[in-house]
């Protein structure tokens, strides 16, 4: 028993992206149509047309590009509402899956009757139009549900014999026999098996065990993902956080030891508490190397610890522990313990992974974080701030250490590192680098001698020499050194991400340097080198 | 080695006989210098607290390392594990200039509560930054969070947002004790071994209206309480020429060659 959804790729279109499939859609594989709805091939557009063609011969076409993880994306649905109702489904395409017909059609009274269900069911379920055709293998049954037939058993030969041999999806043996004079599969059929296989090969012969309607390949049915979630409910609410610690080594001894069953792993493990009160704490938790049955238990422990005691951002729980569930996630094949990915596995690393990873269940993943160097021309894109345990990853590809030799004055300021994979970023400020990098720019005002403020035009021509700087309102302190102003012009091909703006380093009397930054006609303390 | 013996005999006899010996005025004290002094052994005996330079030197267990320009300022020659170093706020640089020496030798450093570190700095001046874990907001549970890291890490750098109690203070400081860590408050801190303190320094490269920041003198001193008792000042180059801290070239005499030598006592 085959379910067929006709014009699969048109309608995953639409379900997916919304695409009017109800107007003329064609999908298109290397300018090449593979599927076209109704209202097109009403129109005349047709398979194999170029996107000129079909165009051409229906106007208000609308093209979509061939995505197959798309279409199989959509049919996950439609093979789990088939499961529904009978089990061992195989996909055999998105779009076409195929089941053993003896099961529901004896379950369901007949054959007729289990593909009305089936047919009902899907469109019910996933709101999508299916046809049902039983025959005897798979290849028959495809070409049953085209044609909207229940072959009775024995019957396959005789219904496949008058169909064309185009069906026998292999272009280059059908055009060979077409030219042989062979139109049908009966013909086909009809020919000495051994004489094709030595004429024509091994998958001919294939082909020809298909074309006879002996298809007898069993069904590879698809082994829904098994349930790895792992959880105990409580007589008693937890009320305390050892006890609960307790509950947690059992439920993450359970979890691993189902986790080995299946010969699987997970690299992020999300752990879910719920109160008698029905309040609910998520949290997933990271993990660099593999997490063992000790190392989910002492982060069930944390995640319990700051939330039973009251620390942290989260409100305290009004009532006791009455669920608790570990959702594994990130899951790959258990190959072996890999080694860590921070490089220097050893006693000091595990102390201090313990200790941050404890201060991440008190204040929360996102409090605790590393610096990555990347590349940038101001210092505050330069670092990315990345999730304690999360990949180390730059924001952008990073400079080359910067060198001593370039210098930023001049109207084209450079820190043009040696040669090599890592961008120059031309126009970043060599070190040394501020040790203090405001999280936000601090407003501030330079003025000139005569206390007006000072202002760079288009042609970085400055109206006075910078004299005081005044922060935020504050008292102006006089200014003994400035350099300046360093152009920057970044982006200025995406409006909404466009910034331009002047530079300076300025030295103040009492002994503190900072680098400024002017941006329309607003100064900003950027960075102070304290 | 009769010697030896014979000399530890009258160390006994003297300390023994601290009462009857009271009218020369020197006590018992007195008398040993006096003694080791007449025993020809002045260059050799030393006092138990000059030994732990020497570990330091030697990259002992129990001493984090300093950069070497900052390693006169500290009474061990590093940072003892278990002592609490207070840096005074004004200067990042200091602060980061402290741990990057450790940090580079793998040790595990934390800064809590300063959202505003350069980290691209700390990177120029030698710290690693896969070993540095930033804590920028910890909210009012930070004694908490200071703690936790205590327990796990090497360096603990605090910053706390108001004042800090003198019990708080001690908590802390007991646990840094207990864990053999070490904890630096960028703070005003009462109770700390070392204070670090930077009264002040001047920058170099920039004209009016071209040159760069290239590099800073700045003199950094140190007081505190025990062995730091006696305040020390070096003056260096933070950042140096590289964003690297060089000892300071034009105002060398106020860094001693040798420390001062010390008496046995």
């Amino acid at each position: 028993m085959l379910v067929w959804c006709p014009d699969w790729p048109v309608i995953a279109a639409g379900i997916v992206d919304g695409v009017p499939v109800h107007g003329p859609v064609a999908v298109l594989a290397a300018n090449r149509v593979i599927a076209c709805s109704e209202a097109a091939r009403r129109e005349g557009v047709r398979r194999g047309l170029r996107k000129r063609e079909a165009q051409g011969r229906c106007p208000r076409l609308t093209v979509v590009e061939h995505d197959p993880a798309r279409d199989a994306r959509a049919f996950e649905p439609v093979v789990a509402a088939v499961e529904e109702l009978a089990p061992g489904v195989e996909v055999v395409r998105p779009g076409a899956c195929a089941l053993a017909a003896r099961g529901p059609s004896r379950y369901f009274g007949s054959e007729e009757r289990a593909a009305e269900r089936i047919v009902e069911h899907v469109a019910q379920a996933c709101v999508v139009e299916a046809q049902v055709g039983v025959a005897d293998g798979v290849f028959a049954a495809g070409l049953a549900a085209r044609a909207g037939r229940l072959i009775p058993p024995g019957g396959t030969a005789g219904f496949l014999a008058d169909l064309s041999i185009s069906t026998v999806d292999r272009p280059p043996l059908v055009d060979l026999l077409r030219r042989l004079g062979i139109g049908t599969l009966g013909r086909f059929a009809a020919l000495p098996p051994a004489d094709v296989l030595a004429r024509f090969g091994l998958d001919a012969a294939l082909a020809q065990r298909m074309a006879a309607g002996l298809d007898e390949r069993p069904l590879a049915a698809r082994q829904p993902p098994p349930d790895l979630d792992v959880s105990q409910t409580f007589d008693e609410p937890l009320e305390r956080v050892d006890a609960a610690a307790f509950a947690a080594r059992q439920l993450a001894q359970r979890l691993h030891d189902r986790l080995a069953g299946h010969g699987l792993a997970c690299t992020r493990l999300g752990i879910v508490a719920v109160t008698e009160h029905g309040e609910e704490l998520h949290r997933t938790w990271r993990h660099d190397g593999l997490l063992d049955a000790a190392a989910i238990a002492e982060r069930l422990r944390w995640q319990l610890d700051g939330w039973l005691s009251g620390t942290g951002r989260l409100a305290k729980p009004t009532a006791g522990i009455l669920r608790l569930r570990l959702v594994p996630d990130g899951l790959l094949a258990h190959a072996g313990f890999q080694l860590g990915l921070w490089g220097d596995a050893g006693q000091e690393r595990e102390r201090a992974h313990r200790a941050l990873t404890r201060v991440q269940g008190m204040l929360g993943p996102e409090a605790v974080l590393t610096a990555v160097p990347g590349g940038g021309r101001n210092p505050v894109d330069q670092v990315r701030l990345v999730p304690w345990g999360d990949e180390r990853l730059p924001a952008r590809p990073g400079a080359a250490p910067a060198s001593d030799g370039p210098d930023p004055t001049g109207a084209a300021p450079s820190g043009v590192g040696p040669t090599g994979a890592a961008p120059p970023w031309p126009g970043r400020l060599p070190a040394p680098s501020p040790a203090t990098v405001p999280p936000e720019p601090l407003p501030a005002t330079v003025f000139d001698p005569y206390g007006a403020p000072v202002r760079v035009n288009g042609r970085l021509a400055m109206s006075g020499a910078p004299s005081s700087l005044a922060l935020d309102r504050g008292q102006p302190v006089e200014i003994t050194g400035w350099a300046g102003p360093w152009p920057v012009e970044e982006r200025w091909w995406a409006p909404d991400e466009a910034d331009r703006r002047v530079r300076f380093q300025v030295c103040l009397a009492d002994g503190r340097a900072m680098l400024l930054s002017l941006s329309s006609g607003c100064w900003w303390v950027i960075g102070v080198y304290d | 080695m009769a010697g030896i013996v014979a000399l530890r005999r009258q160390l006994d006899e003297a300390r023994r006989a601290p009462a009857s010996a009271g009218d020369t005025g020197a006590g018992p004290v007195g008398r040993t210098t006096t003694l080791i002094r007449d025993a020809g052994l002045s260059g050799l005996v030393r006092p138990a607290s000059a030994h732990a330079g020497e570990v330091a030197g030697t990259g002992g267990d129990r001493v984090l390392p300093v950069l070497p320009e900052l390693r006169y300022l500290l009474p061990a020659g590093g940072l003892r594990r278990g002592s609490t170093v207070a840096v005074t706020p004004g200067h990042t640089s200091v602060l980061l200039a402290l741990l990057v020496a450790a940090s580079a030798a793998g040790s595990w450093c934390a800064v809590v509560g300063m959202p505003a570190l350069g980290a691209m700095a700390a990177a120029e001046l030698g710290i690693a930054l896969d070993r540095l874990a930033l804590v920028p907001h910890p909210g009012p549970e930070w004694p908490a969070v200071v703690g936790a890291l205590l327990d796990g890490l090497d360096l603990v750098v605090a910053a706390p947002p108001g004042p800090v109690s003198a019990a708080l203070s001690g908590r802390l400081a007991a646990r840094a004790r207990q864990r053999g860590s070490v904890l630096v408050p960028y703070a005003r801190w009462t109770g700390a071994d070392v204070v670090l303190d930077s009264p002040g320094g001047g920058w170099e490269g920039l004209d009016s209206g071209h040159g760069r920041l290239r590099r800073r003198f700045l003199t950094i001193t140190a007081h505190g309480r025990g062995a730091a008792a006696r305040s020390r000042e070096v003056t260096v180059w933070l950042p140096g020429n590289l964003g690297r801290l060089t000892p300071a070239v034009p105002t060398e005499p106020l860094r001693p060659a040798q420390p001062p030598v010390l008496v046995a006592v």
